[in-house]
């Protein structure tokens, strides 16, 4: 126990001493909340919208009374035609238009499929995309409140479920965590065990009486507790910066949290195992768990819209179970009743890296 | 098996594949004996050294390290050799005191014990202004003879050193080969692995390692009688080099 203690106390003074790392590391939760929060929205506002409208009655007064009531979109005016509204987006004074057909009510009336086009400006896709679906909706809900004529009245709410202002900020933060708790744990360990191997002290420390076990928890132990307190840091700031809430129980996302960290420590224990250098462990760390956490967890892009194969490979990036899990619970507030099957998972993903880990550091010894 | 002894190797042998680094190599090493371990890179010299000290299993062959077989004992070897790699064993961000205090734990010295044992070091060695400062800012062979001090810390029966003191100039290699000697006056067993041959001729016994087999062991006084040389450089360049040395 002494021996595991000096352990400990020397790997903290390794790290308090490496003021740059320390920074970083400290700093990483801090900056990617706000820099994610601020700079990469997906939830677009204020979307100028412009109609075209070739001839006014009152189908087409009603549907530019719902656009004119909806706070997302700002009508900035009516275009004569389809190359003013080209115009018009080309020099950005326009993001949707709304093209009615001539003659829209006389064709509903009499039994005609109307026709209503929308057009979006998509130089970012993403936003292009979100600004054309916020407009079918708007025009959805009109066709399907007068479709019911007789009878109920039917008023649709559109309503985006455990994200209710469908604010980017809650889909972000807990890949966010992801991403932190990856790179303290397998990145910062990799790093930590390599450098051991480089200056030679690995060696001094496996001619020594300390067990194989005892080197790996004295090594990774600190970084779990910085793992831990990147956790805590992201989701009080996401709180108080951009009021991300936390429905769920706040143990059982620490307790899921270790259990994402312990993965991650696994990984970077594999690295160390099979790399002599700090550099090429930063490289495998970087393409081995920093860029499957970024890409295939779900974090930024979603998974849903990915080839089968890229799905496929997803099922064994340890950051989309985590994530699933750390949405339930923050948004949702799921319980381990209904996130069992992913703990599970995780728990599996953790025994058998572990196990892998630490036979790979035997393996070192003879 | 023999109590004198500090080191006992038999057909001690190592084979990576196909290439065999250590083939069979037997020598003994005594009580307070500083023993030097020769031969050219590549020789086999890193190889036998990892096995002597667990942290390579033999491929056939045995060997007994204070008493203890290095296949089946491993952890009680352990306990009682030191070991100083050529690319020293300390911690360039710890202090001196810190490095001494992280393996008195490590080897299970109370605290009181590794305080003692610290003051003791750091009056050795005139350390004690730098007691504070950070092992990356002391010169060379400062690092190098605290690293021996680090090694000998719980006062082990046998310390390997793999080319201690390279890179450092005459006078402190002169200073660290009097650390080396009154180490061995205490009991200690030295096994030193170098390139320099002056070092060589400090060496109560030593062997000269070729292509993974001893090539010969004695006292520097009997190797040089043994090549009819008046150096242990010379005897050194006839069996690594053979060739050469029977052109020159």
């Amino acid at each position: 126990m002494n021996e595991l203690l000096g352990l400990l106390r020397k790997e903290c003074l390794h790290i308090l001493r490496d003021r740059r790392t320390l920074v970083v590391l400290v700093m990483l939760p801090i900056v990617q909340v706000i820099l994610f929060g601020f700079a990469i929205r997906t939830d677009v506002q204020d979307i100028k919208l412009v109609f075209v409208e070739p001839s006014p009655d009152a189908v087409t007064q009603a549907i530019r009374n719902r656009f004119a009531g909806n706070s997302v979109f700002e009508v900035v005016g009516t275009a004569r035609d389809v190359p003013e509204v080209d115009r018009m987006m080309a020099a950005g004074s326009a993001q949707v238009a709304v093209i009615f057909e001539s003659g829209l009510a006389g064709r509903l009336a009499g039994g005609l499929p109307g026709r209503i086009q929308i057009v979006a400006d998509a130089a970012e896709p993403n936003s292009g995309t979100s600004r054309q679906s916020y407009a079918s909706a708007v025009i959805e809900g009109y066709a399907r409140e007068t479709v019911v004529r007789s009878g109920i009245r039917i008023v649709p709410q559109v309503r985006v479920r455990f994200n209710p202002t469908a604010e980017s900020a809650n889909l972000f933060v807990p890949g966010l965590m992801a991403m932190v708790l990856t790179i303290t744990a397998a990145l910062m360990t990799a790093l930590s065990l390599t450098r051991e191997k480089e200056t030679g002290t690995m060696e001094t420390l496996l001619v020594s009486p300390l067990r194989p076990w005892q080197i790996i928890i004295g090594k990774v132990a600190p970084y779990l507790v910085i793992g831990l307190i990147g956790l805590l840091a992201v989701v009080i700031e996401a709180r108080l910066i951009f009021h991300v809430p936390l429905v769920g129980s706040f143990m059982l996302l620490v307790a899921e949290g270790l259990l994402f960290i312990l993965v991650s420590l696994s990984l970077g224990i594999l690295i160390s195992a099979r790399t002599a250098s700090q550099r090429v462990a930063m490289m495998a760390a970087l393409v081995g768990t920093m860029l499957p956490t970024l890409m295939l967890s779900g974090f930024i892009f979603p998974l849903e819209s990915m080839p089968t194969v890229l799905q496929w490979v997803s099922l064994v990036v340890p950051a989309r179970w985590f994530v699933a899990i750390a949405r339930g619970i923050m948004l949702k507030g799921t319980g381990l009743t209904y996130l069992w099957p992913e703990t599970l998972i995780l728990l599996g993903m953790a025994i058998v890296l572990l196990t892998l880990s630490a036979r790979s550091f035997r393996v070192r010894l003879e | 098996m023999s109590g004198e002894l500090a080191i006992e190797a038999r057909e001690l042998s190592r084979s990576f594949g196909d290439f065999t680094a250590v083939d069979r190599i037997t020598f003994s090493v005594g009580v307070g004996e500083v023993f030097g371990f020769l031969g050219a890179n590549g020789a086999g010299k890193t190889t036998a050294i990892r096995m002597l000290t667990g942290l390579l299993a033999p491929s056939s062959g045995d060997a007994r390290v204070a008493g203890f077989d290095v296949s089946r004992e491993s952890e009680q070897v352990k306990q009682h050799i030191g070991y100083m790699s050529q690319r020293f064993s300390l911690y360039d961000d710890l202090t001196a005191s810190e490095n001494i205090r992280l393996y008195g734990g490590i080897y299970g010295l109370s605290r009181a014990e590794t305080r003692t044992r610290t003051e003791r070091i750091l009056a050795r060695l005139g350390l004690e202004q730098a007691s504070k400062v950070q092992v990356r800012s002391l010169p060379l062979g400062w690092k190098q003879k605290l690293a021996f001090s680090v090694a000998l810390l719980h006062q082990p029966k046998v310390v390997f050193l793999d080319e201690p003191t390279g890179g450092v100039d005459p006078v402190t290699r002169r200073q660290f080969w009097e650390l080396i000697y009154e180490a061995a006056r205490g009991g200690t067993s030295v096994l030193v692995t170098t390139h320099y041959m002056d070092e060589a001729e400090y060496c109560d016994r030593l062997s000269i390692m070729v292509a993974g087999r001893i090539g010969a062991i004695g006292t520097p006084g009997e190797l040089k009688v043994q090549f009819g040389v008046d150096s242990i450089d010379q005897v050194f360049v006839r069996l690594a080099r053979p060739a050469e040395g029977a052109a020159a």
